[in-house]
């Protein structure tokens, strides 16, 4: 199966929350807002819908292609799938929360409140991608601003969008190159740091910035470990000699 | 020889009960009913005082374990021996104090052996985990080992005692190996956040002075636990010693301010330390505290012969090491959350009693074992 992804649009999207719903509905989780227009991310809302104005833009794990959690992560509970979502596993998750400390999205959620907390965020419904269905919030978008597909597609689809209505897009594709790239794009008619996106992330993985520490551990380990054993031989050898010239004099001061 | 002073003694007895109590109660509370009830930790700020300072902290002021045993023992400067015995105690009871708050801290302690078989070679905190757990098994070898001589007569702990001593040596280079990785690694856990930490701490070399602060707060820590224990339990300071391990903490702190004015300098920070915000205030509390001061004190011509003044040095240092991992830790960090954090009093309950026990823990230890060495040592009184 190739990489999927979605593909938000907010110039689509009617702020209808159908997607929010759906995404209640597929998880069996309970309401926790009386208008999802004032939801937010918490471990029962995997998706909320943001208003703007008279914009709307969803909020939703960015399934990069390069996860940060799946890089910080100390027990592997995070994965990448070849299908393209990012999932995790509960029984693996030791609760240490690096990977809500590490998102460059800030995506993860806890449940602060169980006494066996898991991380909770979207999975972009992996087990029905497997099945070979779309998401639910794509299936329940009535207007087509939520776009499941072949990854690749979309991104053509997204450039497309951008080359052929320049005046209603603002020219930049969140989620193409953001942090190594995602498997969600989102476009939008203003720039995305209004929807407190964060537009200074760097282009690469943002775990080669840990892998510039980690990689030295080898030769860290391989030289600290040469250098003490020979300093400890070294100055043992030093104090015996010390000693020995100390006691040879001693010896020829007592002899005259 | 508390016993001289018997109001004092109670007066602190009392104040350690309250906050073993107040501690207790929140242990209670963390089990029963879970880190959202006790604690001020957010989805927005899901690292606080657990992390900065039991974890982050605790680890950094345990460093005198391997910088003196490196110094003692594999460089061999005999004279420093003394001072290895209260530096291994207070290390192997800081790490132990680590992993207590750390299953306070996860939300799945029963968990915490998994990195062990579901390791992940990306991960800084892998690399912390796994040094902690190993270097953590080394300080037990090198504390009962010395522990164990005084019972040496009894045949078991006497063939241990000789076991351990015939591999003393690569125990104690693989204890400061794993120090030197890990001390660093706790710096590059925050490598991973770029965009959300603040300039002013935010840098490539985080490793570098997270290693060597670390060293120059080990000493400090042991300077300061050599003056309190000569108070409250009346042995002779070793002052030479503790003001040459000083005169390096010196050095130590004028290469880290260095170091980090020429990263300031290449990457063009300096006009951040004149932005009125908190952060900066924060950054020039941490740098006054922590470096400045504790330089002036360290090279006055006074330091030579005052033992308060190189005592004052030590706890400066120490304090403002705090104030520094704080700040990376949580600090730092408060802008691009989006929300403030403090924590709540339960969870400063819980340090509060952690630290109380190591205390504790400390003072009885070297009541009932001869930690200073002032039997042994040169017939010393």
């Amino acid at each position: 199966m190739k990489p999927k992804g979605l593909l938000f649009d907010v110039n689509r999207c009617q702020g209808c929350g159908a997607c929010y719903d759906a995404c209640k509905k597929e998880f069996n989780n309970p309401v926790t807002s009386a208008d999802f227009l004032k939801d937010r991310l918490s471990a029962d809302s995997y998706t909320v819908v943001e208003e703007y104005g008279d914009i709307y833009m969803r909020r939703l794990c960015m399934h990069c292609e390069y996860p940060t959690c799946v890089s910080v992560c100390p027990v592997s509970a995070f994965e990448k799938t070849p299908e393209g979502p990012v999932v995790y596993d509960a029984d693996a998750c030791m609760g240490c929360r690096y990977c809500m400390q590490a998102c460059p999205h800030m995506i993860p959620r806890y449940e602060w409140d169980s006494l066996a907390p898991r991380v909770q965020k979207c999975v972009m419904c992996h087990h029905r991608v497997v099945r070979g269905e779309e998401t639910a919030c794509a299936e329940a978008c009535p207007s087509g601003a939520t776009l499941f597909g072949d990854l690749e597609d979309l991104k053509k689809e997204a450039k497309r969008r951008l080359e052929a209505e320049p005046d209603r897009y603002y020219q930049h594709i969140y989620g193409l190159e953001e942090a190594g790239g995602c498997n969600v794009l989102l476009l939008s008619p203003i720039p995305f740091h209004q929807f407190a996106y964060d537009t200074a992330l760097p282009k690469e993985p943002l775990e080669t910035f840990t892998m510039a520490a980690l990689e030295k551990v080898p030769g860290i380990v391989a030289f600290s470990s040469v250098f003490l054993g020979g300093m400890y031989w070294l100055t043992k050898r030093k104090n015996k000699i010390a000693r020995e010239e100390r006691e040879q004099n001693k010896a020829e001061n007592d002899d005259r | 020889m508390t016993d001289k002073f018997p109001l004092r003694a109670t007066f602190w007895r009392v104040v350690a009960g309250l906050i073993l109590l107040a501690g207790v109660y929140a242990l209670y509370v963390r089990v029963t009913e879970g880190l959202g009830a006790v604690s001020n930790l957010s989805d927005r700020f899901p690292w606080g005082l657990w992390v900065g300072f039991d974890v982050v902290t605790g680890v950094g002021l345990a460093a005198g374990g391997f910088t003196i045993c490196a110094v003692a023992h594999i460089f061999n400067i005999h004279r420093y021996e003394p001072l290895t015995r209260p530096a291994i105690l207070t290390a192997f009871l800081g790490y132990v104090t680590v992993i207590v708050s750390l299953l306070i801290d996860l939300g799945k302690p029963w968990n915490i052996w998994h990195p062990l078989i579901m390791g992940n070679y990306h991960s800084a905190l892998f690399e912390v985990a796994m040094c902690v757990m190993f270097y953590t098994t080394i300080l037990f070898f090198e504390f009962s080992s010395s522990a164990a001589a005084k019972y040496r007569h009894i045949k078991p702990v006497g063939v241990y005692h000789k076991l351990v001593n015939k591999l003393i040596v690569p125990i104690m280079i693989a204890g400061v190996v794993l120090s030197t990785l890990h001390q660093s690694s706790l710096g590059s856990l925050f490598l991973i956040v770029p965009t959300r930490m603040h300039p002013l701490w935010y840098s490539t070399w985080l490793p570098v002075w997270f290693y060597i602060s670390a060293i120059a707060v080990g000493f400090s820590m042991v300077t300061f636990e050599a003056y309190m224990s000569s108070r409250g339990m009346d042995h002779k300071l070793k002052f030479s010693l503790l003001s040459e391990i000083m005169r390096i903490t010196g050095v130590l702190l004028v290469i880290l301010f260095f170091g980090k004015m020429v990263e300031f300098g290449i990457d063009g920070k300096f006009a951040l330390l004149a932005v009125p915000e908190t952060e900066t205030y924060m950054w020039w509390l941490e740098t006054i505290i922590g470096v400045f001061l504790p330089v002036v004190l360290i090279f006055s011509p006074k330091a030579k012969t005052s033992r308060t003044w190189l005592f004052v040095a030590a706890t400066l240092t120490v304090f403002g090491f705090l104030f520094n991992r704080l700040n990376v830790s949580i600090t730092s960090i408060a802008k691009s959350a989006g929300v403030s954090y403090f924590p709540s009093f339960m969870e400063a309950s819980l340090t509060a009693m952690l630290v109380t026990l190591n205390i504790i823990a400390f003072v009885w230890i070297s009541k009932h074992f001869d930690l200073f060495g002032h039997h042994a040592e040169e017939g010393a009184h």
